[in-house]
């Protein structure tokens, strides 16, 4: 990397620490475009290898063949933060770029869903995945490749079902059901009490197991690897990484709109402020920066979906002109999207910015709907409710071993896809070993049965 | 290589070197190819892949989906937008306008991508005799042979032009060796080479096929009998060096075809086996003598036979049949009960009592093309062996 745009960056660093950015020290590195699409496919710089991913790097390849995306950095949080930089960039790309990972850094610092992600996961996310990628490719020369794939098959399934609101490394479930509460000890007890010693000691009674699991369970990795009855060791080790990936992917996926637009905000602002930069590098900046927030592509009138920079941006600039720096860094701490976006984009914003709801009927038929605001916030937040997968529980463990899922379609609305499901049944049938019954509704209503094998 | 360290500490970018993605896309591929092969019968007999002369077959696969629970796609569904547009306003999705016309190679359908899976036809025909352990064929030993001349040894008479002058050169040394010998060459010393008749088992196959195109043959019935055939050649072809086809189609009369125009003959009118019959014949004796080429007749047919032709098909399929390796019958009759009992039924089964190398198999459907195929090869190896 340039000499040049190195003393660029101490600069930036510098005006962004004056401007109250709080955030780890970021190690950048320039890498070709062919490891910047890979990043992109996989997530991380070194993850599990999974036919999966190599999907998604095709259509990664025909996106770019086509020149619909192209990517001019991908930062991870940690302390250190890792910033991948693409080679291709210019000068004045890399000025924005940078600045751009900066307003990253700051948030990823602060921001509380992320903070707690990373004490839970590790302030090292990248060394992590490149560990647990080691460990399962030393799975696949102990155990054989085929084996381990579809362990994996099944983990990566199941990657969404996790339970942020609760800790990575939990307990088991109690074994013992509680017993139940002593009775008021008052004169009437003891005295009944004397009657029949053997019947009032109380604690003599053999206590119940308790059920498994004892409520219904949503964080389907934890509980396969923990409750599965005949999966082996190094399976469960692979459900747990896929596990620990998720958790760390979880605060990326439910604050997309504010991080992305935390950032635009301050490259914009870092270099509108920054009067170091040559004047065409500024532009030429600028240019890129529009560009990334545009709302919709320059040739078309209307877009079907909301560009996640644009409206983060805009909701940004909005905050910080009405409330001011510091009521918005506090939202910027406290929020995720599903908070940020239902206090925060208000009527006006959205008229402003030309937000609107639509329904698509399944020939292709799309009709404006009446500007409702709280019908608009969930509009836009639906594809991210429970990380973006239906809510899928374990019910109960037959004492066979039989495993019953439920899907609760009271909260989705509609019940599944039944053809995948039975798909997901099966690659998890094959490290669950016993039977698994799923239910869900039709399209009527109701209450369905699929089951593996 | 996985586990390296991102930031190549082992030394060097390794990502330079390695790209994960395509990795981990060839074993996608892999696993296409691995689910195509497991259903390469049902692939395979749908027939519209046979392409004639061609040594690769096409097959459209879709990208394999690693699935997760989704919901069902609803009737309707709500989503948000950005850009000019009133409460009201109905339009139609612009994404899906681009449709057809902007198909290609990175041609997106719902979302899917289209590959075209080429593979060898040499290929296939490998993984069906593993998969369905199908022996090997050996060529037929005994008449079936082919001569040569080959060089051997040398004499002292012969034609000029096969004068070893080396070979007289070295007489000439070793005769000047003894005393008094006189320094020129003389007759003596004179070697030619000498040619001798070489027999050689024969490696090259001759097949006929024969078909019934009468009246009662359907569409359906031919394309069966099609598929069938494709894939005899090709089985054929694999243990053949050389392999002649000979197409011959019957009604009441019989007509020899080439390949293409073979497939898309259709006839009517009755049926007369021994005509079909006959032709083989006089091509054979035209053509292809048994002693030098390996013959084989595959004959197809609803077995619906004239029953005055009896007589006349049992001594013609007794002397063509006598001169061939193998003489195998499909019967191709969707949905009778009475299978392999029609009157041309009973010849091959007469022929085959009567100790001749043949089989007779009956093809109801698609599915039963590979047990043919397996019932005919079994036989086949048998009665060479």
């Amino acid at each position: 990397m340039s000499g040049e745009w190195h003393s660029y960056l101490r600069r930036i660093e510098e005006l962004a620490t004056r401007s109250g950015l709080r955030f780890h020290p970021v190690d950048f590195e320039a890498v070709p475009d062919s490891f910047m699409m890979e990043i992109a496919v996989y997530g991380l710089p070194v993850r599990m290898p999974h036919w999966s991913f190599g999907v998604r790097y095709i259509y990664q390849l025909i996106q770019r063949h086509m020149g619909h995306s192209r990517l001019f950095e991908v930062v991870f949080p940690g302390n250190p933060g890792h910033a991948y930089l693409a080679e291709s960039n210019g000068l004045a790309e890399n000025i924005l770029v940078s600045a751009h990972v900066l307003g990253h850094a700051d948030f990823s610092c602060n921001n509380l869903l992320f903070r707690r992600c990373q004490e839970q996961v590790s302030e090292r996310i990248v060394e992590h995945a490149a560990q647990h990628a080691r460990q399962i490719s030393q799975a696949s020369e102990a155990h054989g490749a085929q084996r381990v794939e579809a362990t994996l098959d099944a983990a990566l399934a199941l990657e969404q079902h996790i339970d942020v609101d609760l800790a990575l490394r939990r307990p088991r479930y109690p074994e013992y059901l509680e017993p139940p509460r002593s009775l008021v000890d008052d004169a009437f007890r003891r005295r009944f009490a004397a009657l029949d010693p053997a019947h009032g000691a109380g604690g003599n009674e053999p206590r119940k197991r308790a059920p498994v699991p004892p409520h219904p369970e949503r964080d389907l990795l934890w509980f396969i690897a923990n409750y599965a009855p005949e999966m082996e060791s190094w399976e469960r080790d692979i459900f747990l990484a896929v596990r620990e990936e998720s958790f760390y992917f979880y605060p990326v996926f439910a604050t997309q709109i504010m991080n992305e637009g935390w950032a635009s905000y301050w490259h914009a602002r870092l270099l509108r402020e920054a009067d170091f930069i040559p004047q065409q590098a500024y532009v030429d900046a600028i240019k890129c920066h529009s560009d990334v927030v545009r709302p919709i592509a320059a040739e078309q009138q209307v877009a079907l979906s909301v560009n996640p920079y644009h409206l983060g941006f805009a909701m940004w600039e909005k905050i910080i002109a009405t409330q001011g720096l510091e009521a918005a860094r506090r939202i910027m701490v406290e929020d995720d999207d599903f908070a940020f976006v239902r206090n925060h984009l208000t009527r006006e914003l959205a008229e402003e910015l030309g937000l609107f709801r639509y329904s698509a009927r399944s020939d292709g038929q799309i009709k404006v709907l009446t500007p409702e605001l709280p019908a608009l916030h969930e509009a836009l937040l639906a594809p991210k409710y429970n990380f973006g997968a239906p809510v899928v529980l374990a019910k109960h463990v037959r004492t066979d071993g039989t495993l019953e899922l439920m899907h609760d379609s009271s909260v989705d609305g509609r019940g599944l896809d039944l053809e995948r499901s039975r798909k997901v049944l099966d690659y998890v049938h094959r490290v669950w070993r016993r039977p698994i019954v799923l239910t869900t509704v039709n399209q009527a209503g109701a209450t369905l049965e699929l089951t593996a094998p | 290589m996985d586990g390296d360290d991102p930031k190549g500490e082992s030394g060097g970018k390794w990502y330079e070197l390695f790209s994960r993605g395509a990795r981990d896309w060839l074993r996608h591929d892999e696993k296409v190819r691995e689910a195509v092969r497991a259903n390469l019968p049902e692939i395979i007999a749908g027939g519209d892949v046979i392409n004639a002369g061609a040594r690769t077959v096409r097959i459209p696969v879709r990208m394999l989906e690693h699935y997760h629970f989704r919901l069902r796609s609803p009737e309707e569904r709500q989503g948000a937008g950005q850009g000019k547009a009133k409460p009201g306003d109905t339009f139609a999705d612009p994404s899906r306008q681009q449709g057809p016309g902007e198909k290609g190679a990175g041609g997106r359908e719902d979302g899917g991508v289209q590959l075209l899976l080429e593979f060898k036809v040499d290929d296939i025909v490998d993984w069906l005799w593993e998969e369905m352990q199908l022996p090997n064929l050996k060529a037929r030993t005994g008449p079936s042979e082919e001569s040569d001349w080959v060089r051997e040894g040398w004499d002292r008479r012969g034609a000029r032009s096969r004068l070893d002058r080396r070979r007289s050169f070295k007489e000439l040394v070793k005769r000047r060796g003894a005393p008094g010998a006189t320094p020129t060459f003389t007759d003596e010393d004179l070697r030619f080479r000498q040619l001798a008749r070489r027999r050689q088992p024969a490696v090259h196959a001759v097949v006929f096929f024969l078909l019934d195109v009468s009246g009662s043959m359907s569409d359906r019935d031919r394309k069966l009998a099609k598929t069938f055939f494709f894939w005899v050649v090709q089985g054929l072809r694999r243990e053949y060096r050389s392999l002649e086809t000979v197409f011959v189609a019957h009604t009441t009369e019989a007509w020899e075809f080439n390949e293409p125009d073979f497939f898309q003959v259709t006839g009517s009118g009755g049926t007369v086996a021994s005509t079909g019959l006959l032709k083989v014949r006089e091509i054979m004796q035209a053509r292809y003598s048994p002693s030098r080429s390996n013959i084989y007749l595959f004959y197809a047919s609803d077995g619906d036979n004239s029953v005055s032709d009896a007589g006349e098909a049992r001594s013609a399929l007794a002397t063509v049949a006598a001169d061939m390796c193998y003489t195998g019958y499909v019967e191709v009759s969707s949905g009778i009960s009475r299978q392999l009992e029609t009157e041309t039924g009973k010849l091959f089964a007469e022929l085959t009592a009567a100790g001749c190398a043949a089989g007779s198999y009956a093809l109801n459907d698609f599915d039963d093309v590979w047990g043919a195929v397996k019932h005919f090869f079994s036989n086949q190896a048998r009665e060479a062996t």
